[in-house]
């Protein structure tokens, strides 16, 4: 008994011994310069992930460690990372918001001199716009992983079974009118699907994209705030009542991923989203619909082109203390060959779409994204980051307004938005708040003062 | 002999009262209260089933409406999470949760003792302190504990979120087990006083066998707190430490279907959980229905 005890009591001492001796299993195995690589969840970079072995069959000296979260709490991480001057990672996932607003910080290590020394990189291949809007006062700080813009997509069999035809450039009343007329409750088809959940990054990513074109905008070039403004509630309501009249059910609560089962499934006519959703319809192992969608230019009214731009991209923070490893890795993952190694090792429907023009040149992928790659470049194409919609703004971007305080203000501004669209208030009262929030965030962070 | 002829005796004459009890009808309210039972039963256990049953789909069938209920099983989920090195995330909950475990029993029972048994000065104001440190939100502790974990040289260390944890469940502990001491007889804690036990004698043969069950309750809400902790997981680890809520929310994703999978995952994650009840599970009911949470 005594014995037992005595054993039991040593287990407990050892246990203690050793775990207080040990960080962690995690960080076993590989040797050299150890690169951590903090990135979101997505599909594109879980494939990363499970390529990375060519990368270090290649640079035996570098050994890659993934941090692998959901956006929103990457985007918590690595600013309390960088901003506490940790220098727990080496690359990060950061998407055109952050470039601007974390360059100006000097947290982010410059890049284009890097790109620039790289034997093969082409830095002139990255697809113009993306290349823009991940450059601030000259200098580019991240690196192109994947891009999108945003498209109408639509249903082919039941647009021709309901005589309808889609026009090259269609306009947001055409979208209207042909939703209404898809619209059938009674076969659990809705006519179209649009975001609706509350987030910056959900439903106010194609909003914005209408109020833009419909003349709105959030701020003037002194950071006056025109959410209240004829063009914009006009905007708004056009968007919150056809969601309403011809929307998915349940829009408060939708976001991307509901709107892609949404017309994936066979329950909706259309959707107007990102044009990275196109690879996941036309994948026959989750849709049922592939094969049967076309793709249409965002919608537009008063703008010649509409639609937003976003790119994952990889940015090495200054706290890195592997900056010379980082790049090697960063520009491996943009390279056009790690772009041919998805290809061959994973398909190419799952190449990377709107990082490089060389891409689309490729055959393999023409044939296998054929039915949207050309839509897509052209829709990335015709973003202008600088001035997306009719009137100058003092920010690079378009779904969004590139200032830190955005995250909270975009977020309170899109729960107003989700409310209305749920019917718990007006449009009018949702943007007279939307308002005074953005007029507050303006005052608060010293902008146009 | 004949003691064995009476028991048989005895066990044959009480078997047709026990059949008669047996067939009696239970009565409508008994019948209804069962209904009710069951019904709030399967609610409570639904959600858990629908996660075990998605994990054995393919990723379109886990987000079809209507949904999916008849389907050919699949173990792909699984293979892909295997595949993704589980392994590192679970043995890092492991060890950030028995390590815990043993700091707060070893720390909490003496405590508990010092306000129950033998109380203090100003008890009562130590019980409330213990409480108070539960009422500030995690949030508000997490940029000091970074900052110093960074100056510590201990981030991405599962030592130290053993020690977070430890400090989390220490005044649940503290209150529970100290509600297991108030109930121990103070006759028995007297007679072994009177038989020249000291403190550590008493402790060990005396108070720690009647309140085991007790320490097995608290042990394994501990370790379930600390199993499911996420906040201070994610915010103080990166890829050493990790562990399994923040491998869970990997599979979270804006841009792609993730049901099947994260069903998989969280069907592995609770499985520790579920072994550690059922194994306590005797200890379990005695120690809860002993003291604190009736």
């Amino acid at each position: 008994m005594r014995r037992r005890r005595l054993a039991l009591l040593a287990a407990v001492a050892a246990l203690v011994v050793a775990a207080s001796g040990c960080a962690g299993v995690g960080g076993r195995g590989g040797g050299g310069t150890q690169v951590v690589v903090a990135m979101v969840a997505n599909p594109q970079m879980q494939d990363l992930e499970r390529l990375s072995g060519e990368f270090t069959r290649r640079h035996p000296e570098i050994s890659l460690k993934f941090v692998t979260l959901p956006e929103n709490e990457l985007r918590d991480r690595v600013t309390q990372d960088i901003a506490t001057n940790a220098g727990q990672y080496d690359v990060v996932t950061v998407g055109t918001y952050e470039v601007p607003i974390w360059a100006a910080n000097t947290w982010l290590t410059r890049v284009d001199g890097l790109a620039a020394r790289t034997p093969g990189y082409d830095v002139a291949d990255l697809i113009p716009p993306v290349r823009d809007a991940l450059t601030y006062r000259g200098g580019m700080y991240a690196v192109p992983f994947y891009g999108e813009s945003s498209f109408l997509m639509y249903r082919k069999d039941l647009f021709a079974r309901a005589g309808l035809t889609m026009p090259a450039r269609p306009t947001w009343q055409q979208v209207a009118s042909f939703a209404a007329r898809l619209d059938d409750p009674a076969k659990k088809l809705s006519g179209i699907c649009l975001r609706g959940l509350p987030g910056w990054g959900e439903v106010l990513a194609p909003l914005d994209t209408v109020i833009l074109t419909f003349g709105g905008r959030w701020y003037d070039e002194h950071w006056k705030a025109h959410l209240t403004d004829p063009a914009t509630v006009r905007a708004v309501k056009f968007y919150v009542d056809l969601v309403r009249k011809h929307g998915e059910p349940g829009a408060p609560s939708a976001g991307f991923s509901e709107c892609l089962t949404s017309l994936s499934q066979g329950n909706s006519a259309m959707w107007y989203d990102a044009t990275s959703a196109a690879g996941s319809l036309e994948d026959p192992n989750v849709s049922k619909v592939a094969g049967k969608i076309g793709y249409a230019p965002a919608p537009v009214v008063d703008t010649p082109r509409s639609g937003w731009l976003w790119a994952w991209s990889l940015a090495s923070p200054t706290t890195s203390r592997e900056k010379a490893a980082a790049w090697t890795f960063m520009s491996w993952a943009s390279s056009k060959e790690y772009v041919r190694l998805v290809g061959e090792k994973l398909g190419w429907a799952r190449v990377l779409p709107g990082s490089r023009l060389s891409t689309y040149a490729l055959p393999q992928y023409r044939k296998a994204a054929g039915a949207f790659a050309d839509q897509t470049l052209r829709s990335i194409q015709g973003v202008d980051v600088h001035r997306p919609g009719r009137y100058p703004q003092p920010w690079i971007g378009v779904q969004y307004v590139s200032i830190p305080e955005f995250q909270d203000l975009g977020t309170k501004v899109s729960q107003e938005i989700s409310a209305a669209i749920a019917g718990q208030q007006s449009v009018d009262d949702a943007m007279r708040k939307a308002q005074r929030y953005a007029e507050d965030a303006a005052a608060n962070g010293g902008y146009g003062s | 002999m004949a003691a064995v002829d009476t028991d048989r005796l005895t066990s044959t004459v009480e078997r047709p009262a026990r059949h008669r009890r047996r067939r009696r009808p239970p009565r409508p309210g008994t019948i209804a209260v069962g209904v009710v039972a069951w019904a709030v039963g399967l609610v409570f256990f639904f959600p858990v089933l629908w996660m075990f049953l998605t994990g054995f789909k393919q990723e379109s069938q886990a987000s079809t409406d209507p949904p999916t209920i008849f389907f050919t099983p699949t173990l792909d989920q699984y293979r892909a999470i295997l595949g993704r090195d589980f392994l590192p995330y679970f043995g890092n909950s492991l060890i950030a949760s028995v390590l815990s475990i043993v700091l707060v029993l070893l720390l909490a029972t003496p405590a508990a003792y010092a306000l129950s048994v033998r109380p203090v000065v100003r008890w009562q104001d130590s019980l409330f302190f213990f409480l108070s440190t539960r009422m500030m939100p995690a949030v508000a502790t997490i940029l000091p504990l970074y900052i110093i974990a960074r100056d510590l040289n201990v981030l991405d260390n599962v030592t130290f979120l053993a020690l977070i944890y430890t400090a989390m469940n220490l005044p649940i502990a503290v209150w529970m087990i100290r509600s297991f001491l108030l109930e121990l007889p103070k006759e028995v804690l007297e007679a072994a006083r009177v038989d020249g036990a000291s403190l550590p004698v008493e402790m060990r043969r005396v108070i720690l066998p009647m309140i085991a069950p007790g320490l097995a309750a608290t042990a394994l809400i501990c370790f379930i707190f600390a199993w499911n902790e996420f906040f201070f997981a994610v915010s103080l680890t990166a890829f050493r430490a990790a562990t399994v809520p923040v491998f869970l929310v990997g599979f979270i994703t804006q841009e792609g279907l993730f049901w099947a999978r994260l069903s998989a995952a969280a069907t592995l994650a609770v499985l520790p959980v579920l072994i550690a009840g059922w194994t306590a599970q005797k200890w379990l009911v005695r120690g809860l229905s002993l003291g604190a949470v009736k």
